[in-house]
């Protein structure tokens, strides 16, 4: 229990930190950009927008120290302020619209690829030096170089463009979201593949490579020397004794992984087409909305500290040492 | 002298092996291609010099983009300004790491503490909207692109040097080197330091990649220098002029395959060197070596756990 207080605690001054981040950097970084932002808009809004649009960029007589309670509050309350290229809409209301498509892409995605990775990596250390341990590290090696996008632009061109296996863009073929049925579900499914099979391709390789390096140390441990003599299945060596121990340092990882496989996820939605947060993110950079950019920069930490979180609550319930209170 | 042999020896090792071979070749006419560019390149790499999005031909070997621009010259240009500022956020963030990791094994107690917990909030942070952020607000460059990269890229190496100077501070000559009466700053330059070579050398090459990747990401996403070009910038516009719905493959395959391209090759070098320091990972050629053809998995050679 300590333990998960202890990460509570951590993610939380996380949160602080990012939070803090975002409130001084329109108001500490050299050139003023915040007096460029309101100078802009200044001819396109009105009175009362543009004085709120000031107080948030800190452009009032507010000593600082009060303009940053004011903020705090505001983001306890979900006030995440207001879309300059959409005016009067909350950030919040176009980021929640495609938050769900991306929390459905990314959940499936890192859990194809961490399974299937963790799967390969046991496999390629079983069969020390075989045919498939051979091939797989320089395969995965290579498609692991790519950055997220471009390998996205090659299987859109190759599967939407070309062959038109998968369609092209979006989440859904109708206009309004399908119903939950089991037709609108498949729907939602087949457009999902793409985008989803490009992260998994890109990501695969470090699960396998580390499974598989975790796994040949395991593997030449006494204790499963002695499982082997004492005449267990091989099958019963591999999954009980090497597989979960050697699956530790992976599920560490997968914390780790979480913040970089949604940064490539999102260059990946906006090849695609994926109605996720990744289409917010490039719509407010090409539109320059500064107060968008931030919000998508919060939500989607926040977001990554709460899977963090569940990962370490996961990681207790595999290794008894962490519950025990000692260190892992 | 530590470092010099460990250089050594991995040369006549890592040249044994066909991986690191085929790296390196890759590389060398990457880098080679780009650092060439001004004598080599047919074109102005931004003026408009065929019709638009030409598929390769005699005249423009990589075709032109959809603004008319040759996409060889492009490539070769853009290897250049994408490499260099690649390098230089390289260099940046395994010193800052460095500094990092070794004032915390340097001052112990609450300052090792406290540069841990920040190290661990800065990795905990997902990078890319934190870099667009940064980005957004600073003006377009290869200076902003040095100084957002660095700033979010160092942390992971803090972590690992820490790590690496922690089991190292266990170790029986720092034992001596304390008990001697050595003063700790000279423990953690003469002792630690040439000592972490190997790991330094890894995290190098895996940040040169990670400043590739980072950089052509931030630069598709339209937060680059637009007068540049660059790899990045070029499948920027090669996703902004269509170029995939119109066929042209030869505008964002050409500029992704030389970033993939020069990952892998680094990858591939990298790999080498880290079996160079992992033993168990060396044990399996060791073995071969020795005519032992397939070795079961519990054969393998037991290596002591902190040896």
């Amino acid at each position: 229990m300590l333990y998960i207080a202890k990460r509570l605690a951590f993610y939380l001054l996380a949160a602080f930190v990012a939070i803090t981040v975002n409130f001084f950097l329109p108001r500490l970084t050299p050139g003023d950009p915040a007096s460029t932002i309101v100078a802009t808009y200044s001819t396109t809004l009105n009175e009362a927008s543009l004085n709120a649009l000031k107080a948030a960029y800190g452009l009032t007589d507010e000593p600082l120290f009060t303009q940053y309670v004011t903020y705090l509050g505001n983001i306890l309350h979900g006030d995440f302020g207001r879309s300059l290229s959409n005016f009067p809409a909350p950030v919040t209301a176009i980021i929640s619209a495609g938050f769900g498509w991306s929390i459905l892409l990314g959940l499936t995605s890192v859990l194809i690829s961490f399974v299937l990775g963790s799967a390969l990596g046991a496999l390629a250390a079983w069969r020390r030096g075989g045919l498939f341990d051979k091939l797989a590290p320089p395969v995965l090696l290579f498609l692991g170089s790519f950055p997220y996008f471009f390998l996205a632009l090659l299987l859109f061109y190759l599967f939407c463009f070309k062959l038109q296996w998968f369609p092209m863009g979006n989440a859904y073929s109708s206009v309004n979201p399908p119903p939950f049925t089991l037709n609108g579900i498949g729907d939602v499914l087949f457009h999902l593949i793409a985008p989803a099979f490009t992260i998994v391709l890109v990501s695969l390789g470090p699960w396998t490579l580390n499974m598989r390096n975790a796994m040949i140390g395991v593997l030449s441990e006494d204790y499963l020397t002695l499982a082997e003599a004492k005449g267990l299945k091989p099958r019963r060596v591999l999954f009980a004794h090497a597989v979960r121990t050697a699956l530790l340092p992976n599920v560490t990882a997968l914390g780790a992984a979480i913040g970089g496989v949604f940064s490539g996820q999102l260059l990946t939605e906006i090849v695609f087409t994926y109605p996720g947060l990744g289409y917010s993110l490039m719509r407010a950079v090409s539109s320059v909305d500064y107060p968008l950019m931030q919000a998508l920069f919060l939500i989607i930490t926040l977001s990554v500290l709460v899977a963090n979180f569940v990962v370490d609550t996961v990681y207790v319930l595999l290794d008894p040492r962490v519950r025990t209170g000692q260190e892992a | 002298m530590a470092l010099y042999d460990t250089l050594a020896g991995a040369r006549r090792k890592a040249f044994g092996s066909i991986p690191v071979t085929v790296g390196a070749v890759i590389l060398v006419i990457l880098v080679g291609s780009s650092a060439l560019a001004q004598w080599i390149a047919p074109y102005n790499p931004k003026r408009a010099t065929g019709g638009i999005n030409e598929f390769p031909s005699l005249k423009h070997l990589f075709g032109t983009t959809g603004q008319g621009q040759d996409v060889l010259s492009q490539f070769l240009y853009g290897g250049q300004n994408t490499l260099w500022i690649a390098f230089t956020i390289a260099v940046l963030t395994t010193l800052l790491a460095l500094i990092v990791a070794l004032t915390a094994a340097y001052f112990r107690g609450w300052v090792d503490d406290v540069l841990t917990l920040v190290t661990n909030v800065f990795l905990v942070i997902p990078s890319l909207p934190l870099i667009v952020v940064l980005a957004a607000f600073l003006p377009p460059g290869p200076l902003t692109m040095i100084m957002v990269l660095t700033i979010t890229g160092w942390a992971f190496g803090a972590r690992l040097f820490r790590s690496q100077a922690l089991s190292l501070r266990e170790r029986e000559f720092i034992a001596a080197a304390e008990d001697v009466g050595e003063r700790r700053w000279r423990i953690v330059a003469i002792e630690l330091l040439p000592n972490m070579g190997s790991v330094v050398a890894a995290y190098f090459v895996n940040q040169v990649i990670f400043a590739i990747t980072a950089q052509a990401s931030l630069e598709f996403l339209g937060l680059g220098d637009g007068g540049q070009v660059t790899w990045g910038s070029m499948l920027f516009w090669a996703q902004n002029t269509s170029a995939l719905i119109r066929g042209a493959w030869w505008t964002f395959v050409v500029p992704g395959m030389a970033i993939a391209l020069t990952a892998f090759s680094l990858a591939l070098i990298n790999n080498a060197v880290d079996e160079l320091g992992n033993p168990r990972l060396r044990a399996d050629r060791l073995l071969r070596r020795a005519g032992v053809r397939k070795p079961s998995a519990s054969l393998m050679t037991p290596v002591k756990r902190n040896a």
